[in-house]
């Protein structure tokens, strides 16, 4: 027991889970905080709106599989971050947000500033924390980190009104803390694991679908020994990529709206789906009425409410997905040595073959080519984060992914703006790997003022800017379904972004073609400033094929003229 | 209630401290479930309190409302009562308008066959405390409705299991 102040008792509580970077900006109701982390060796990035400290933060947790944190004031800063929690609850993203409150005596009084932050993120939070004691800030702490982290992970918020910052008592930094109502089922039932390795390996069309859950597990290494095993084929989620690595022959790419042709076809006729660490998102599956109909499902996650939640599998299976691979290898090696090639592993590399190299849409344009020259000039632990539309159809469709968490992308709440600041925290988790947000200039502008933290923080990551100067998936959808009726789409008014970038102090290029995208994007990554490059593309490239809104996974629009 | 659709019965144990009702609750209202009743008390065991909660669902929303409540990290147990082994009441109070010294008989003897107690009475109203099912709530309320419900507050569903098993 020392005597300290609840500030103090928070900073070290929060050293004391390995936070070395937090992403905020303070104001009234979190100062003593602030104050506190004056004598701290705790990096403090000053975000410059609290919705980007949010996606820093999750940025940061998605690179590293650590949790990050943000801190903002009571009121609008603590609204401000709303977007960036939930956000980080659609992806099962592991973020502890820390908000200042009003003095205890002014709660409820409409002070100055206050709101109901607890109110207001209760559904879009895995939990939330309000210590009323200086002396119940540690334990609130190791709580928060406790159930954001582990089991299915997902945003915790710590609610401290001011009172409790500066209130000064005898505290000590508990080791552990337990939670009651908490004990997520970690260990699979052995019975279903054997059950399912006998419907795998009697299956004559098995597949794998993997997911963001086989990330978060660190489980790619089982995943892929799994698939080589039964020479089954692995299609992802969009959040899943990475999670097995698509220039593996048995890869087919990411299902679903803007999926690979050839994962959405194999997926139609595949027997026996393995299905791990998915949540069965509609925007994955299509109707799912009509999604897997004829295959039986096994499927595996940490979280309970999952199974059956949106498609009722044959064998549900509850517990940790690197602990269940685990177990399922194992039991998979008993059965069986080696498997020769199969009908349906050879239907793998037919398809394969087909959809490869073909195009979609009236031209194979210039965007899906610097997607691809990304990933050509990008090792193979580089990052991407993408903002939302067309920039991520196309990273999703053309930028294969190698590696575990080298891919990051909002996928269930859809988050435009998300891309750049996620950026920024994964190259402070990542440092010496190159960084890289594939943007549009619809997203940019929404959190372009990043740049200032890039260039006052010296983080130097490289933004890639489709700029077809307009919101371009939405023009899509009203060009394929609104009879060409372009309501809101045009953004003209946007600024010069090469001047824009050096008016921040970062590097501006433009490229007009794929050899001048080349040549400035390699200086880039190299380079110690944050640098913008601006491609100007044509906005009626649409992003093909497309399963419409709907529609089942067979139902596949290759280009415009079939819509 | 729909065609395929049956009343379960949740005796939840949750976490007993502020925000707790309002999660569980707020649960229900995000995921578009209804709750038909819902009732809240401490139990025998410190810091935890009871939420016995009914809903009308079919099987495969039931099983999804029991696994999100159970998700919730407040939430220490659902447990479902078997509808066949299950003790219900519920708790009525009733302020009945007495028009004359006939309605007071007339009343008076309901309760008697209802066993209800009065707990009140005044010049032109009486308080009845109902306890009993839903049922027996229901069928006394119907009984009554004519001379005039002047208040009336019923508590919501509260059961428990019958025998040993926990």
């Amino acid at each position: 027991m020392v005597k300290m102040s609840g500030s103090q008792a928070l900073i070290q509580g929060l050293w004391s889970e390995g936070v070395r970077a937090i992403f905020g900006i303070p104001g009234g109701q979190i100062m003593p905080v602030y104050d506190a982390l004056y004598d701290s060796e705790i990096r403090h990035i000053l975000a410059r709106h609290e919705q980007c400290a949010a996606h820093m933060a999750d940025g940061y947790a998605r690179a590293s599989g650590h949790p990050g944190v943000c801190m903002a004031t009571s009121g609008p800063g603590a609204t401000n971050l709303v977007t960036g929690i939930a956000t980080a609850y659609a992806d099962s993203s592991p973020i502890v947000a820390i908000t200042g409150q009003v003095a205890k005596p002014f709660i409820g009084k409409d002070a100055f500033q206050e709101c109901d932050t607890i109110g207001i993120v209760t559904p879009i939070t895995k939990y939330t924390l309000q210590p009323m004691e200086a002396n119940e800030i540690p334990e609130a702490i190791k709580k928060a980190f406790l159930i954001a982290s582990t089991g299915r992970p997902g945003p915790v918020l710590v609610d401290i009104p001011r009172d409790v910052q500066t209130g000064v008592s005898d505290i000590s930094i508990p080791d552990k803390v337990e939670v009651r109502g908490y004990k997520p089922h970690v260990k699979p039932h052995p019975l279903q694991i054997e059950r399912a390795a006998d419907l795998l390996l009697n299956a004559d069309k098995p597949m794998i679908w993997s997911g963001g859950g086989v990330i978060i597990a660190n489980a790619a290494p089982q995943l892929r020994a799994i698939a080589e095993l039964l020479l089954a084929p692995v299609v992802t989620s969009l959040i899943g990529k990475g999670s097995f690595p698509e220039n593996h022959p048995l890869s087919l790419g990411p299902i679903g709206m803007h999926g690979r042709p050839e994962a959405n076809k194999m997926v139609c006729e595949t027997d026996c789906l393995l299905a791990v660490g998915v949540r069965f998102s509609d925007r994955s599956t299509g109707r799912f009425e009509e999604f897997c109909q004829d295959a039986s499902i096994i499927h595996i996650d940490i979280d309970p409410a999952e199974l059956g939640k949106n498609k009722k599998p044959n064998l549900p299976i509850v517990a940790d997905v690197g602990i269940a691979l685990n177990e399922l290898l194992a039991a998979i090696k008993r059965k069986l040595a080696k498997r020769e090639e199969t009908a349906w592993s050879k239907r793998v590399e037919e398809i394969k073959e087909q959809f490869q190299n073909s195009s979609f849409g009236e031209s194979k344009g210039y965007q899906p080519q610097i997607v691809e020259k990304i990933r050509e000039i990008l090792p193979s632990n580089g990052i991407l984060t993408t903002e939302v539309g067309k920039n991520q159809m196309w990273g999703e469709l053309y930028y294969k992914v190698i590696e575990p968490r080298t891919w990051i992308t909002s996928t269930g709440l859809g988050t435009m703006g998300f891309g750049f600041p996620a950026a920024v925290g994964a190259k402070v988790a990542k440092p010496d790997v190159p960084v890289v947000d594939l943007a549009g200039d619809g997203s940019f502008r929404m959190t372009e003022n990043s740049l200032a933290v890039c260039v006052d923080e010296h983080i130097p990551v490289t933004v890639v800017i489709l700029n077809n100067s307009s919101l371009g998936m939405v023009e899509q959808w009203q060009r394929l379904f609104h009879d060409r009726r372009y309501s809101a789409v045009k953004l003209s008014g946007s600024p010069d972004f090469v001047k824009l970038a050096e008016a921040y102090g970062a590097q501006g290029f433009r490229a007009q073609s794929i050899e001048e995208f080349e040549k400035v994007f390699k200086e880039a990554i190299k380079s110690d400033v944050a640098t913008v490059i601006d491609c100007p593309v044509a906005p009626e490239e649409d992003v093909f094929p497309f399963v419409p809104p709907g529609r089942g996974l067979k139902d596949i629009l290759y280009g415009a003229e079939s819509a | 209630m729909k065609l395929n659709e049956k009343l379960y019965t949740l005796a939840t144990i949750v976490e007993n401290k502020p925000g707790v009702l309002f999660r569980t609750a707020n649960m229900f209202r995000r995921r578009g479930f209804n709750i038909e009743s819902i009732s809240v008390g401490t139990i025998e065991q410190d810091g935890l309190s009871r939420m016995t909660i009914t809903v009308y669902a079919d099987e495969d929303t039931a099983e999804q409302i029991i696994k999100q409540l159970s998700k919730l990290i407040d939430v220490i147990k659902v447990n479902v009562l078997d509808e066949a082994e299950i003790v219900k009441r519920e708790l009525a109070l009733i302020k009945i308008q007495i028009q004359d010294s006939r309605a007071l008989t007339e009343l008076t003897n309901y309760c008697n066959i209802f066993r209800n107690r009065i707990i009140d009475v005044s010049p032109d109203s009486m308080i009845i405390e109902v306890t009993g099912t839903p049922d027996k709530v229901d069928a006394f309320v119907q009984l009554v409705q004519g001379y005039g419900i002047r208040e009336m507050a019923r508590t919501g569903i509260t059961a428990l299991q019958r025998g040993s098993k926990k």
